[in-house]
């Protein structure tokens, strides 16, 4: 039973940098914008986020300059596929190409400083990230590990998935994002200012991805920096919008599901099943695959991809 | 009255001909509500819009009139803020205006219902009328009250939780309708609004016109018909290759002189329908309820039978989507049938592969909505379209340019067809030369059955003539041909014979040279043949 | 009712004078006639200039000199016969690989797995290459090379298959293969293949000699294997039907359909193809570059390969051209690293940079801003910027 509530536990600490890539992405997509640049976005928030951290000792500052270097990259893309029209897919890749080279150049720059020849976050703020205690829920048997002993990210990509959920299905300007992302030339036609609501979505979900890299980079690896940090969960988070059938709040358990598939290595006895390590490595992005697979051969009408995803918008096209 | 209320205020407004500049005591609207003056507009080297003045008052209706590629859509997208003007002022209320988005068209009440409807498929009613900048606070629950009264005042019916996709083409118009209302418009512009409606849902739309010019709304209706020209509008003008040729008043307009004005010359606009000799007629092409589904699952065609026979033109009506499509698709192997039997000269053809079925002889020129979608390849020139059908006809492992150069240089000197040079990709010719490399293709197959579906489509008079006497002239030498098309009129003229579907039935097949109008329009909306003679 | 009517004219009014007070904007996005291939060409060349500006301002900023920089890089990778040779085997696996993208993309089939194809390639080789030692060089080095063919291409018929069948998406299929790939490496090396002679970091065994492919020049004969190849996809996608077929799938899959060709048997076939190459690239580089099969072994090329084949339209001689540009700046780079310890990760940086211009240069392809004088609307003036 412990083992159990352990793992759980641990799926949620797994699955919270995946949370973040596929809420950036889903906005990103309701937009109508297939941003394949997730990792490179949440490359760059990890390393703007973790080099804040490691030099101010400020998690608000982290956090801050996490999400405005992942919007910093979805600016970019932003600026090349909506206003230049150049063609979402290969821009995405080059993002991602982009974004990890620039993460782990800035990374090396930075480690060839330091004396130790590591990077390190300060204690102080590797104790904020801590999972936090709340007086009275965290001791709670089995509620109080399964709810109540996360850190300060967890529950802020609770709280965004949440955020989104109302703000995409529910919101008037969610009502014109989608819209946008349907199809940008009814939703020019109504009024809708097309390029500002790509824009701002956009970098929003950037951002949302950067805070993600940020999540990897400083609590995910224990607040040491590495290179190639976010090692293709970018990636996974972008299959996972699939799963989670564009919806912000399915997004939560889809996240958790492939954070446990990631660690289970850890909670399967040798001795009931012996396999070798890089099949567990390779288990989140089997099961991917397995996924995307599925989906497709399961595709309905409700809840799918909008429907402009992947196509440039010209108001003068003729 | 709060601040907050100001949209629906504005819509009541609209119904009501509240105060606003130019109104009367009565209530109602008059003087110039939208005018335009010296507007010019320039596509790379296509100057499609110039210098066009024009002026509509509150309480008329305005029909623009002219061929495809006239410049009507165009001008109209400048009014609407989809385009904006390279030159010339726009006027609303008699002040200068700048429309440069179709958020000011809107805050000017300018509402405009484009040809191709501008909705989100995947959302209802309600929440597509809701779409646009935020202009009031109200609750969901409210704002449904406010449109369904808004609705009342025009006699306009809609369902407002329905999504859109569940929705028949006079459906989604309705909602476009109540969307710009509802946003306040006063001046409505609508683009080919009955291109795609019924002879009898033509009517309809034309009585909610003129209940709305009754409310003091200003209309400018733009149509290629002349007949509707006449019925509906009080003034007319005629644009020809980007230019006003004249602004008069309908009723002193006549079919002639319309005509003469729109084509720029005399021009008899009588297709030719040919006969061929009875005696030598056999059937080609049986279709025996013939049944396909859609990929969603949905009856596309159901238990559908006919006979093509040598020498005719067999028209295909009906109301868009109700299964020209997969019908065309289907007859070669495209789009796989659930049941029945097509049935070629006694030989089954029916589940055949596509290749096969070319083989025998049966040529489908399918022309979808967009003609480069399917029978062509943009991006190539026309050598590399002629080998389409034919690359696999020589043996080996390598492809022989020469015949089809050949055949390229050949269709462009007997078709007259117009290209810079033949390696010049087909997308950047004009659409009457694409229409022509298509057809020029298929018929040099010298094929039994011909297949085309709105092969005029966008094309102007004189190409969609070339095209008809193109078709004649098959058929005169004993081709079958099945002819897809959207304007009745054009069909009842061309065809010996016409099949009218709706939802994928046949609802009667008549003999074109004796049909009216108004017995397919009721055959297109479901009557069958025997309902409607009884 | 009236002082209300009264207080809607003056809000209509409000709205009214807002637009009316909205200057036109001043800058328009318009279509542009079809452009030259030559200017097109030259505004590709301006493009790469202005990333490599760009580049210069990003060493700038962190307080290099990018002209010095620069240089490394070009006397790095160029500056005597070494380096040149360096240069050119880093260029091998590129250079195929990109021929892999490039008929993939051609069909417009997203073949992001090239990385994934190449291991495969590579693991495929090595199985002969580590148990096969026994057979004469020639035979071994031509079954390896058909073994790594083969490998990519069972790697690349795998998305290609559900893309077919279920219109499964591509891209991130690939992307999926790729890390389950780099997994199977790992497990080959943890496990059976495992080098017993090696203490501590478990790793592969190196290649017996029979197993290493011979140089020719001074370099490993890869480079006469992609040039080759480069030839033949050129001849395969110009002239021969199957490059006709692609094309046509490539522009529209109902044209390809209505044409009567097997959408789904091209798709599989043109993937076959597509990771066999990838495979060869994997094989050429363990079998004749790192003589063992090692995790790196694909490392980053089949990414690097996807901003060749686009940088160079999908033509293979421009392949060719693009490759050994990237391949001067990847063996640059690494000579920064030793000079300035600074990450050998430039080269990715820089290469994103040029990709981002020339996608961005693009739009000027196809479209023209317009500038108006707003003042005037009656006689606007257009000028082309």
């Amino acid at each position: 039973m412990s083992t159990l509530i352990r793992l759980i536990s641990h799926s949620v600490l797994a699955g919270t940098p995946l949370l973040f890539g596929t809420l950036g992405e889903i906005v990103n997509e309701k937009a109508g914008h297939l941003n394949l640049g997730v990792e490179g976005m949440m490359a760059m928030g990890a390393c703007a986020g973790f080099m804040a951290g490691y030099l101010s000792g400020s998690l608000l500052l982290s956090l801050l300059f996490a999400f405005l270097a992942g919007a910093l990259g979805a600016l970019i893309y932003a600026l090349l596929t909506v206003t230049l029209m150049a063609d979402q897919n290969v821009t995405g890749l080059t993002l991602t190409i982009f974004g990890v080279g620039l993460s782990n150049f800035i990374g090396q720059y930075m480690l060839v400083n330091t004396a130790t020849n590591t990077l390190k976050l300060p204690e102080a703020l590797n104790n904020r990230l801590k999972a936090l205690s709340i007086p009275g829920l965290s001791q709670l048997p089995v509620a109080g590990s399964l709810l109540f002993s996360y850190d300060l990210f967890v529950y802020l990509s609770i709280a965004i998935a949440l955020l989104l959920g109302w703000y995409i299905n529910h919101s008037h300007s969610g009502r014109n994002l989608r819209a946008v992302g349907e199809n940008p030339a009814a939703a020019d036609a109504a009024g809708i200012h097309v390029t500002r609501v790509k824009y701002l979505n956009l970098l929003l979900g950037g951002g949302i991805c950067g805070l993600g890299g940020a999540y990897a980079a400083m609590v995910s690896n224990g607040g040491v920096w590495l290179s190639d940090t976010v090692g293709g969960r970018g990636w996974i988070a972008v299959a996972l919008v699939i799963f989670a059938a564009w919806n912000p709040v399915r997004a939560i358990l889809g996240a958790y599901v492939f954070g446990a598939f990631s660690v289970l290595k850890y909670y399967v006895p040798k001795s009931v099943l012996s396999l070798p390590n890089a099949f567990y490595d390779a288990l989140p992005f089997i099961v991917t695959a397995l996924v995307l697979v599925i989906s497709s051969i399961l595709q309905k009408r409700k809840n799918a991809q909008p429907a402009s995803v992947g196509l440039s918008y010209y108001r003068e096209e003729r | 009255m709060s601040n907050h209320e100001d949209r629906p205020a504005k819509a009541e407004a609209a119904a009501s001909g509240a105060a606003t500049p130019g109104e009367r005591r009565d209530g109602y609207r008059s003087g110039p509500a939208i005018a335009g003056q010296g507007l010019t507009k320039r596509f790379g080297s296509v100057l499609a819009n110039d210098h066009i003045d024009f002026e509509v008052e509150y309480g008329e209706i305005l029909a623009l009139l002219g061929e495809n590629g006239s410049g009507k859509t165009t001008l109209m997208n400048l009014l609407s803020g989809l385009y904006f003007p390279d030159s010339g002022q726009i006027y609303v209320d008699g002040q200068a205006v700048s429309v440069s988005t179709p958020a000011d068209a809107i805050s000017l009440g300018i509402g405009m219902i484009h040809q191709h409807f501008k909705l989100v498929e995947a959302m209802t009613a309600l929440e597509n009328i809701l779409l646009g900048p935020r202009t009031s606070k109200f609750s969901l629950a409210r704002h449904r009250q406010e449109i369904e009264r808004m609705c009342k005042t025009y006699g306009l019916t809609v369902d407002l939780g329905k999504p859109v996709y569940d929705m028949s083409v006079s459906e989604k118009q309705t909602v476009e309708v109540v969307k710009v209302l509802y946003h306040g418009a006063r001046i409505l512009i609508l683009d080919e609004p009955t291109a795609v409606l019924t002879p009898q849902e033509t009517e309809s739309l034309f009585a909610i016109l003129r209940r709305m010019k009754q409310q003091g709304c200003a209309i400018i209706i733009i149509t290629h018909k002349l007949n509707e020209v006449l019925a509906i509008s009080d003034r007319v003008m005629v644009l020809r290759r980007g230019r006003s040729e004249a602004l008069l008043q309908t009723s002193q307009a006549d079919l002639r002189s319309l005509t003469e004005t729109m084509v720029g010359h005399a021009i008899d606009l009588k297709i030719n329908r040919p006969t061929y000799a009875a005696e030598r007629q056999k059937t080609l092409l049986a279709v025996q309820e013939l049944s396909v589904i859609r990929p969603d699952g949905s009856q596309a065609l159901d238990q559908v039978s006919f006979e093509l026979k040598t020498g005719e033109i067999l028209g295909v009506a009906g109301v868009a989507g109700s299964g020209q499509k997969e019908l065309s698709e289907a007859l070669v192997s495209l789009t796989p049938c659930q049941s029945g039997s097509i049935t070629y000269c006694g030989q089954v053809i029916s589940g055949l592969p596509t290749t096969e079925i070319y083989k025998k002889g049966v040529s489908l020129a399918f022309v979808p909505e967009d003609r480069l979608g399917m029978g062509l390849v943009g991006d190539m020139g026309m050598p590399g379209n002629m080998l389409l059908k034919s690359y696999r006809d020589h043996r080996g492992f390598f492809i022989d340019c020469k015949p089809a150069e050949q055949l390229s240089q050949q269709l462009k000197e007997t078709l007259d067809i117009s290209t810079p040079s033949l390696e010049t990709p087909v997308r950047l010719l004009s659409g009457g030369n694409v229409q022509k490399v298509l057809l020029g293709r298929e018929i040099e197959s010298q094929p039994q059955v011909l297949i085309t579906s709105y092969p005029v489509r966008g094309l102007d008079i004189n190409a969609s003539y070339t095209v008809y006497d193109l078709l004649n002239e098959q058929k005169m030498k004993g081709c079958g041909i099945l002819y897809l098309g959207e304007d009745l009129d054009v069909l009842l003229e061309l065809a010996d014979r016409i099949l009218v579907l709706c939802h994928g039935r046949v609802t009667g097949i008549v003999d074109a040279r004796q049909a009216s109008k108004e017995t397919v329009g009721l055959m297109m909306a479901g009557m069958t043949l025997k309902e409607e003679l009884a | 009712m009236s002082a209300k009517r009264q207080e809607q004219g003056n809000r209509n009014d409000s709205g009214f004078s807002r637009a009316l007070l909205k200057r036109e904007p001043w800058l328009h996005i318009a279509k542009r006639p079809e452009m030259g291939k030559k200017r097109g060409g030259l505004l590709k060349m301006a493009s790469i200039l202005l990333a490599i500006a760009v580049g210069g301002l990003f060493m700038l900023a962190l307080g290099y000199n990018p002209l010095t920089l620069y240089m490394t890089i070009i006397n790095g990778a160029l500056g005597n016969a070494e380096s040149w040779r360096m240069t050119i085997r880093l260029m091998i696996p590129l250079v195929i690989s990109s021929l892999a993208v490039c008929l993939a993309f051609k069909m417009r089939f997203w073949n992001i797995g090239a990385e994934g194809q190449i291991i495969m390639g590579a693991v495929f080789a090595t199985y002969f290459a580590l148990y096969h030692t026994s057979w004469p060089r020639l035979p071994l080095l031509l079954v390896m090379f058909v073994a790594g063919a083969v490998g990519g291409a069972l790697w690349g018929l795998l998305p290609a298959f559900f893309k077919a069948r279920f219109n499964t998406n591509e891209t991130l299929f690939t992307l999926m293969l790729n890390y389950i790939a780099l997994n199977v490496i790992v497990y080959f090396r943890d496990g059976p293949w495992k080098d017993p002679g090696s203490s501590g970091f478990p790793k592969i065994a190196r290649f017996d000699k029979v197993a290493q492919l011979p140089k020719l020049a001074g370099v490993q004969i890869g480079w006469l294997i992609a040039l080759i190849l480069v030839v033949l996809v050129y001849v395969y996608l110009k002239y021969s039907k199957h490059g006709y077929e692609i094309k046509v799938v490539g522009a529209s899959q109902a044209t390809a359909r209505y044409a009567g060709m097997n959408v789904r048997r091209i798709i599989l076939r043109t993937m076959a193809i597509s990771g066999a190459l990838a495979g060869i690239a994997g094989m050429v580089q363990a079998s004749g570059s790192d003589m063992t099969l090692a995790e790196s072994v694909a490392g980053g090329v089949g990414f690097t390969a996807i901003i060749v084949a686009w940088l160079a339209n999908l033509n293979p001689f421009g392949i060719a051209l693009t490759a050994f540009f990237f391949s001067v700046l990847e063996k640059g780079s690494s000579v920064m690293r030793s000079s300035y310890n600074l990450s050998a990760e430039f080269a990715a940086v820089l290469q994103g940079i040029i990709l981002f211009c020339v996608l961005g240069g693009e739009f000027f392809l196809r479209y023209r801003l317009v500038r108006r004088s707003g003042s005037k609307p009656r006689e606007t003036q257009v000028r082309e910027v």
